[in-house]
């Protein structure tokens, strides 16, 4: 995973609630089994609107996506998570996040940052102001700022250490290969086996 | 907090899997006794392994099953959508490379992977199940601690066999009270969700409790647990009593002989202690619940049946009320139409919110005899082949199909229209499955979320309908009066 620190670019409001992850990727998408190449699948249905918001030149090329509360919603697919990086996304700013999304975010190097909804109201008026104006998300100082305004955001501690370093899990939990391979030598008989079939 | 505060069931399912306690903000590493797999979520997750050099840690912990691509007609045939086919075939690629349990189509344990996984009794108290998919949640039903989790977290089960995770907190929902005849599990979890929002349970494991769950069936249970990620929720448990191990005891991977003896000690033990303090508590009256019904297009927009499409300009929160607004014009309907004047072209009855045996007969108990409404399209949909071989023992494969309504192989289907069973843009659906989300179905699809018996006299009368709302009542079969 690359490392993230200071992400610089245009800010696309989506100004809706519940987005859930059916919306940023309907599941027709989800039949591939490549990692890449879902930029086409991001928000397929609203992005039939000539209106929508990432269909209007302003916003294009966009960075951060200014979400409205409880974006991510819904099913587990990591799927939500790499169409809003092909597409071009880096972070995703929003008062509530779906649990796994955020999970998801992490594992992929990208940052969801929460907000107050106070916050991102103020970021969506600053936007409206001046459409297409850039944005910058600071992983260092956990601050969002758009031209005059500076406001904090929150990620736990872990997950922003693992950006900023740029640490892919699967190796940092093998340092741990020991008490994985104790803790599987006290386990209980009577827990579940799927092989031999039964 | 004092010295004496007690454990909820949660936290010590939880303190009993820790390979790491984390320190210093880190993450704890939790031990995991199931990873389910099917193939949407996996072929990264094995290609990630593949691209490492790395093999599957614990196949004997790992089973796969194929569910959300599959046809639930001709299923003999090769699937028609190449890409379905190319997924089914790289998961059975991937098993085959890296020694994973697969049940492919045509097996007679194949299905969708949350019916699977209790059928054969791996989901079993105090464990922990992780699976490519958010209902997972399901097999919280048996004191699981059961959550879904996305791709890269798949390739670390792969890998490791473990995965890093912070604590969730923990909410109780307490369900007081008996359930009226034709009011369900199905009912109770819709009318959760409506009540705590589907941010209402956020970073929390929820337990339900109280009498109306105890008095459920397990069936009944996995039903409500199912649903706990439409409340936000990573997980949802019961505590395991002697219901749970009535179900459990004799399936094919339930513990046997001392086994069976050590277990069941331990699983008694799995109980909310009385001094443990929930982060959050939610009630709900059992006794004043009616047959619910969701008009939106989340799963939190839901009324009693009897109740009217609300009106958005009466909600008060900007944001809720823009979200019912657009709601409303996706759903094509109208504020303040009684819920029982909406028409529906299709019926579905299926997933893995409600696809097992009790629900098909929940569903035959209101249908037999009678004939479905003319205009409207019902599909039954078993939710695994074993469910189905049970059901056409006891011949509701036969009161479906003189019913008027197709009864089909075992698979995700129309809940989220993977495979080629979707709604035409427009059509609207009285459905079983758990989300109801704009296109979840099929594009342009208007998804309202039911119980089965609400779907079963919703198919007979054409309109949405309680089984109170049928000219003769029939005899009901509930997941409630079961465990009685």
């Amino acid at each position: 995973m690359e490392a993230v620190s200071v992400i610089t670019g245009v800010a696309a409001p989506l100004k809706r609630s519940n987005v859930d992850t059916d919306q940023i990727i309907p599941a027709v998408f989800l039949k591939r089994v490549t990692k890449t190449g879902f930029e086409d699948a991001l928000f397929h249905g609203w992005r039939q609107d000539p209106e929508f918001v990432l269909n209007q030149p302003a916003f294009a090329g966009a960075k951060v996506l200014v979400a409205g509360p409880d974006f991510g919603t819904g099913s587990s697919r990591e799927h939500a998570v790499w169409a809003l990086r092909d597409f071009g996304f880096a972070a995703v700013l929003s008062s509530r996040f779906g649990d796994i999304f955020r999970g998801n975010s992490g594992k992929q190097g990208l940052l969801a940052a929460q907000l107050a909804e106070s916050d991102i109201e103020k970021i969506w008026a600053a936007v409206d102001e001046q459409p297409g104006r850039e944005i910058t998300v600071d992983l260092l100082s956990k601050t969002v700022s758009v031209g005059s305004l500076t406001v904090p955001f929150s990620i736990d501690d872990y997950t922003r250490w693992r950006l900023l370093e740029g640490l892919d899990d699967i190796g940092l939990t093998l340092r741990s290969e020991a008490e994985i391979t104790d803790f599987e030598s006290r386990r209980q008989g009577w827990r579940p086996k799927t092989l031999p079939v039964k | 907090m004092t010295e004496s505060r007690g454990l909820t069931l949660a936290e010590k399912v939880w303190n009993d899997h820790l390979v790491v306690k984390g320190e210093d903000g880190a993450p704890d590493l939790l031990y995991i006794d199931l990873h389910l797999v099917h193939e949407v979520t996996s072929p990264q997750a094995f290609d990630g392994l593949r691209l490492a050099g790395r093999p599957v840690r614990r196949p004997d912990l790992t089973i796969a099953t194929e569910d959300h691509n599959t046809p639930t007609l001709a299923i003999n045939r090769p699937i028609a959508d190449l890409t379905s086919r190319t997924q089914i075939d790289t998961l059975r690629n991937n098993a085959r490379e890296f020694g994973v349990r697969l049940h492919s189509l045509g097996d007679v344990e194949q299905g969708i992977v949350h019916v699977v996984g209790p059928q054969l009794g791996l989901t079993m108290p105090g464990i922990t199940v992780v699976c490519g998919d958010s209902h997972t949640s399901t097999h919280g039903a048996f004191g699981a601690m059961a959550f879904g989790i996305g791709t890269s977290e798949v390739e670390h089960v792969l890998a490791t066999q473990t995965l890093p995770l912070k604590p969730f907190k923990t909410m109780a929902i307490t369900v007081e009270g008996t359930l009226r005849p034709g009011v369900t599990a199905k009912d109770i979890i819709l009318a959760v969700i409506a009540k705590i929002g589907t941010g209402g349970g956020q970073g929390y494991v929820l337990e339900y409790r109280g009498s109306a769950i105890r008095n459920l069936s397990m069936e009944g249970r996995m039903t409500i647990c199912n649903m706990s990620i439409e409340a936000g929720a990573r997980a949802g448990m019961v505590a395991p009593d002697q219901t749970t191990f009535d179900y459990l005891k004799g399936r094919p991977h339930a513990p046997a002989g001392e086994d069976w003896v050590e277990a069941v000690e331990y699983w008694k033990t799995l109980q909310t202690d009385e001094t443990a303090v929930f982060d959050a508590e939610v009630f709900l009256d059992a006794d004043t619940l009616e047959p619910f019904v969701t008009w939106g297009t989340n799963p939190g927009q839901g009324v009693s049946l009897s109740e009217n499409v609300p009106d958005p300009s009466t909600i008060i929160d900007p944001n809720e009320r823009s979200n019912a607004e657009r709601a409303l014009e996706y759903m094509a309907l109208t504020a303040n139409t009684p819920m029982k004047q909406i028409a529906v072209d299709a019926v579905f009855m299926g997933s893995c919110t409600n696809s097992r045996i009790e629900d098909l007969r929940a569903f035959a108990s209101v249908i037999k005899g009678q004939k479905k409404a003319d205009n409207v399209r019902v599909m039954v949909v078993p939710g695994s082949a074993r469910v189905r071989i049970e059901a056409e023992a006891e011949g509701i494969d036969k009161i479906v199909e003189d019913f008027g309504a197709e009864w089909r192989f075992a698979g995700c289907s129309m809940c989220l229209g993977m495979n080629p069973d979707q709604l035409a843009p427009g059509e609207r659906c009285a459905s079983t499955s758990n989300r109801n989300f704009e296109g979840r179905q099929g594009k342009g699809g208007r998804t309202h979320l039911v119980s089965p018996l609400v779907a079963a006299a919703t198919a007979i009368r054409g309109t949405l309908s309680s089984p109170w709302d049928l000219e003769q009542s029939p005899e009901l079969v509930t997941s409630a009066a079961k465990a009685v």
